[in-house]
Order: structure tokens, then sequence, then C-alpha cells
């Protein structure tokens, strides 16, 4: 299929999950939505980097936490319309990943993923002293009540921007699969040593990925504060976040961009769905649990069980290539 | 063969610490030779294929390769300049078919150097893999293959980036008495298509069969360079692999 069908299949999909949503006419369904939605983009980005070219990043929260604070930083400034803290969240993070990619991208495998954990902690650190954004106190943000524009509720349209994103996100993943860069990124995947003999800047590659990786994180974290109206340190930096990111694609299958958005959509559910009926206090359990099904039941992801050759996500970390 | 030298190696040296595994090593070929470089193990020659081909940073020393410095270009660049590399122990994309395989040198080596996309890259992936032999297999993956058959296909994908240097370490190492015959007939096919061929190698039938001329490397350091049946008689080289 054509990237310009997809996108536009991709479209209309988006449109009748928002259709569905206001249907159901339940003001809370916006707010699990936005949170799956989050994820979804969250989670495409990381695969972005981790699962096509195999740089398994752990420091998610930081990408995702800068893109919130700029949209603090923004609204206390001079209060932008909500697209151009999104813009300026994902250029902020996007330039972070241009950073760690410089600084980190001569370490390989596990090396990579602490230095990224670390570059966390650092960035969580900053933040957290930092009082224009309001330290470790947090930062109170009042959401409005409508939509600018469009007879949506704020929440309502902060769902509908993070449908956008997604279908931004999965769009770009799509397209990245499907072109010379795709190719480039499945070599430094498998070989970085014959990637470069055969003619891949791999180097330049990676800064790519860890751009667009961090962009889109720093993005899904740009209307965090509009969602949460309090984000402090220790909540905006959560591991969670980390934790989710990963095991999203790890479940779905890291090889395509349908992967990420099934683990997501799944996951995420499952943990919204938790938290209404059991305890929010059960997500991280979910997850550990599922992670554990997912390494002995679907190796290769969900994915995998459609497609047998595609290479693993959870026979990587299981170690054996 | 009076052409300017396709690849200048002058002075290069390279240390691991204390270890010096290369000194002040000099060798030229010339467009469209075949040449052999033999020694025993640990005496550098991956090394410096390695530096020859960007893995690694000589110390001192330059490498020339028509007529360009190679010294600040990445591996990458030096494959877009027609320097192509097998490695020793095949290093195929393992998540890709045979196919797949081929056609990433095509995309970011051939396609980039012409600046525009003119070859058919499927059509070439499947001359290439017919080439070696590989055409009934071009949707496998490589851990389908034989060691022959992966031997071939590393082969292939440095001949996908129309290379005109070839550096081919060790495709040999292992292989039956038949598969050297087969390699060596395929080395020899692509020397007779113009590329100019270093063969890195320890059997000595495929190196003498092969190499117009022979270069030996004992401990890093150059000791003969010369007609190959005069070479393996040379006292010192026979003191290399023999002992004194």
């Amino acid at each position: 299929m054509r990237n310009t069908s997809f996108i536009a299949l991709l479209i209309a999909a988006a449109a009748a999950v928002f259709a569905a949503m206001l249907w159901v006419g339940n003001g809370y369904v916006f707010f699990a939505g936005y949170v799956v939605l989050q994820y979804i983009v969250l989670a495409t980005a990381w695969n972005i980097l981790g699962g096509y070219t195999g740089y398994v990043n752990f420091g998610v929260a930081a990408f995702f936490a800068c893109g919130a604070y700029s949209t603090v930083v923004l609204h206390k400034l001079w209060g932008p319309p909500l697209v151009v803290m999104i813009l300026v969240g994902g250029a902020v993070s996007g330039l972070i990943g241009l950073g760690t990619g410089y600084l980190t991208l001569r370490l390989r495998g596990t090396f990579f993923g602490i230095a990224t954990l670390a570059m966390s902690v650092v960035a969580e650190t900053l933040i957290t002293n930092w009082q224009f954004v309001g330290g470790s106190r947090g930062a109170y943000i009042i959401r409005p009540e409508h939509a600018p524009h469009l007879p949506l509720d704020y929440i309502q349209y902060l769902c509908l921007v993070m449908l956008g994103l997604s279908v931004l996100a999965i769009a770009t993943a799509r397209a990245i699969e499907h072109s010379r860069l795709g190719v480039g990124f499945a070599t430094i995947r498998d070989d970085e040593l014959a990637a470069e003999a055969s003619g891949v800047p791999t180097l330049r590659l990676k800064l790519i990925a860890t751009v667009l990786s961090g962009g889109f994180m720093g993005m899904a974290g740009a209307p965090l504060p509009y969602y949460v109206t309090y984000l402090d340190p220790s909540s905006g930096f959560n591991l969670t976040y980390a934790v989710n990111t990963i095991a999203m694609p790890l479940i779905g299958g890291t090889a395509t961009w349908l992967g990420p958005l099934i683990g997501a959509v799944l996951l995420g559910t499952l943990q919204q769905v938790a938290t209404v009926t059991i305890s929010s206090a059960l997500s991280l359990l979910i997850v550990g649990l599922m992670l554990v099904g997912f390494v002995v039941a679907a190796p290769n992801g969900i994915i995998g069980w459609f497609k047998p050759a595609v290479r693993t996500s959870m026979r990587r970390l299981r170690g054996s290539r | 063969m009076s052409d300017a030298p396709l690849l200048e190696v002058n002075g290069v040296g390279k240390r691991f610490g204390g270890f010096i595994a290369l000194a002040d090593i000099e060798i030229a070929v010339q467009p469209g030779e075949r040449v052999g470089l033999i020694g025993p193990n640990g005496s550098g020659k991956s090394t410096l294929v390695n530096c020859i081909c960007g893995t690694l940073r000589n110390e001192t020393g330059s490498v020339r390769f028509a007529g360009q410095k190679l010294e600040g270009k990445a591996a990458h660049q030096r494959t877009r300049l027609g320097l192509a590399r097998s490695f020793q122990l095949p290093r195929p994309f393992t998540t890709m078919t045979l196919a797949e395989n081929l056609r990433v040198p095509i995309l970011y080596a051939v396609n980039v150097r012409s600046g525009h996309a003119t070859v058919d890259v499927e059509a070439r992936c499947d001359d290439l893999l017919r080439m070696v032999g590989l055409a009934d297999k071009a949707h496998r993956l490589p851990r389908d293959l034989t060691q022959i058959e992966m031997r071939k296909l590393e082969l292939a994908r440095a001949m996908a980036s129309e290379p005109r240097l070839l550096i081919s370490d060790e495709a040999m190492a292992g292989l039956s008495h038949g598969e050297v015959d087969d390699i060596l007939a395929l080395l020899l096919q692509l020397n007779a298509q113009g590329v100019t061929i270093i063969m890195i190698e320890h059997i000595m039938r495929a190196v003498l069969a092969f190499s117009q001329r022979l270069i030996v490397l004992v401990a890093g350091r150059k000791i003969a360079d010369g007609d190959p049946q005069a070479v393996v008689r040379q006292q010192d080289v026979v003191e290399a692999y023999l002992g004194s």
C-alpha cells in the first residue's frame, strides 16, 4: 500500500475511533483514551530506535518529561496554542535525542541502555532544581474549559490531539519501514560493522533514529501538563513510563509499526480497566506478568505469531541471537 | 600496468597498547592486479585490512585509494569510493533474506555513488545471486545457508557495491577442496571482469593458483613482496612458517 493511501486509511480509522468515543458520551472514556493514545505515540517512538535499530532506550521518561516541561515553560512565558507547544516539546526532546546520540552511540547493548537511564536521572535532577518550572514542588496549570475553535471539552480536545499525534507517529514509522532508511536501520540492528562495509552511514542513521524517537516522545509529553494539571518531577520522570513504553513493543512485536500499536492498545487498555475496576497499583504487576507470559508464549511479540520469520524482540532480551 | 597504483599503503603502523600490530607497511597495488597476502596467525593481515577499509584507524602512515587520501574517511565512505571487503567470519544481516542482504550495498553504495537510483535493484540482486549460485535461495534467511554458501553470500554482498578493489579476507578457511575451487573460480571470474583483488588466505594451493604477486606479513612487518614462486622459497618466509 502506498504511503498516501495508508495515511488516508489511518486518518479514517482515527476518525472512527473518535466518533465512537463521542458516541459513548462518557467523559471518562476520554481520560482513559488519552493515556492509551499517549502510549501508542510513546511505544511507536521507542520502536523507531529500539525496534528498528536495536538500541534499547531506558530513558523514555526523560524525553517525555522534557516535552512536558517545555510546555510548562511556554505556559509561564507566553501561553501559545497547544500545537505550538507540541512542536516545541518535540524539538526540545529531539535535540536531547541528538545529544544523547552523539554522546552514547559508541556504546552498544546494555551499556547504551544504562547510559540512557543515567541521562534520565540527570535530567530529573536538573528539573528538580529549576525553580522557574516549580522545582521539586511541581507546577500547576489550569486546564481551560473548552477547546479552541472546536465544540469540544478540553479533555476531548486533548484526546483528539493525541489521536492526531498517534496517526503522525504511526505514519512516520511505517514510511521508515518501507524506505531506504528502514533498510539502513535494520542493518544497524543486525551488524554495524557489516553495515558500514556495505556503505551505510551508521552514525548518521543512528542520529536520525534518536532524533525522531526522542522528538515523538517529547511531542507525546507536551500536552501532559494540561492533562494532569499538576506536574512534578517525580511523576513526570516516573520510571513507569519507560517500563510501559518498552514493554508495549516487546509484547506487540518490534519488527513492524503494528507491533507497538497492538502492544500499547492491549497493555494500555488493560491497565486503564484495572485502574477503574481493581486498583491503579496493579498496573506494574500487569506489565510484569504480561512480559513473563509473552517471553514464553510469543518471543517475537504478537506479530510473531503471524510472521514467524520476523526476528525477535524478546529473544534478544533473553540473550540468544 | 604503468598507471598510478589503485591502492597505496605508505608506512602504515598500528599499535594495540604495547603490542605493535603493524609497523611501516608499504604496499602498492596496480589496477586489475591479483595480489595474495599471507602470513602466520596474528601477523597483522586482518588489522591491515581493517586499516585500509576504515574499521580501524592507523596511527602512522597513510592509505591512498584511486589517488584519494583515505584518512578521515569513515568505512562507509571508503566503500562508496569502490573499496569492498568480505569478512573473515561471514557477517550477514541475519534478519534479512539473501536478496535483501544484497540490496543494502546497492541502495547505500551504488546508488549514492551514481547520485540517483539508476540500477534496477531487483535485477541486480538476481544477477549477483546467480553469479554465486544462490539464486534459488534468494528469499531464504542467512541462517538456512551452509558454510560455503555463507562465504558466497559474503562475496556477493561485497561485489554488490560494485567495487574497483575487493579484499577477500580468508573466504576459503574451513572449506573442502572442491569448495575452495568454487570460490577460487569465482574470484578469478571477478578479476577477469576488471576487479582488482587482494586475497588473504592460508590455503597455499589457492593462494599460489590465484596470485600474480605475493606479499608476506610476519609479526606486523612486510618481509616479502614479489613473484609467488620466488617468495615462498625465500628463506625468511619459510622460517616464519616452519621455524628456523
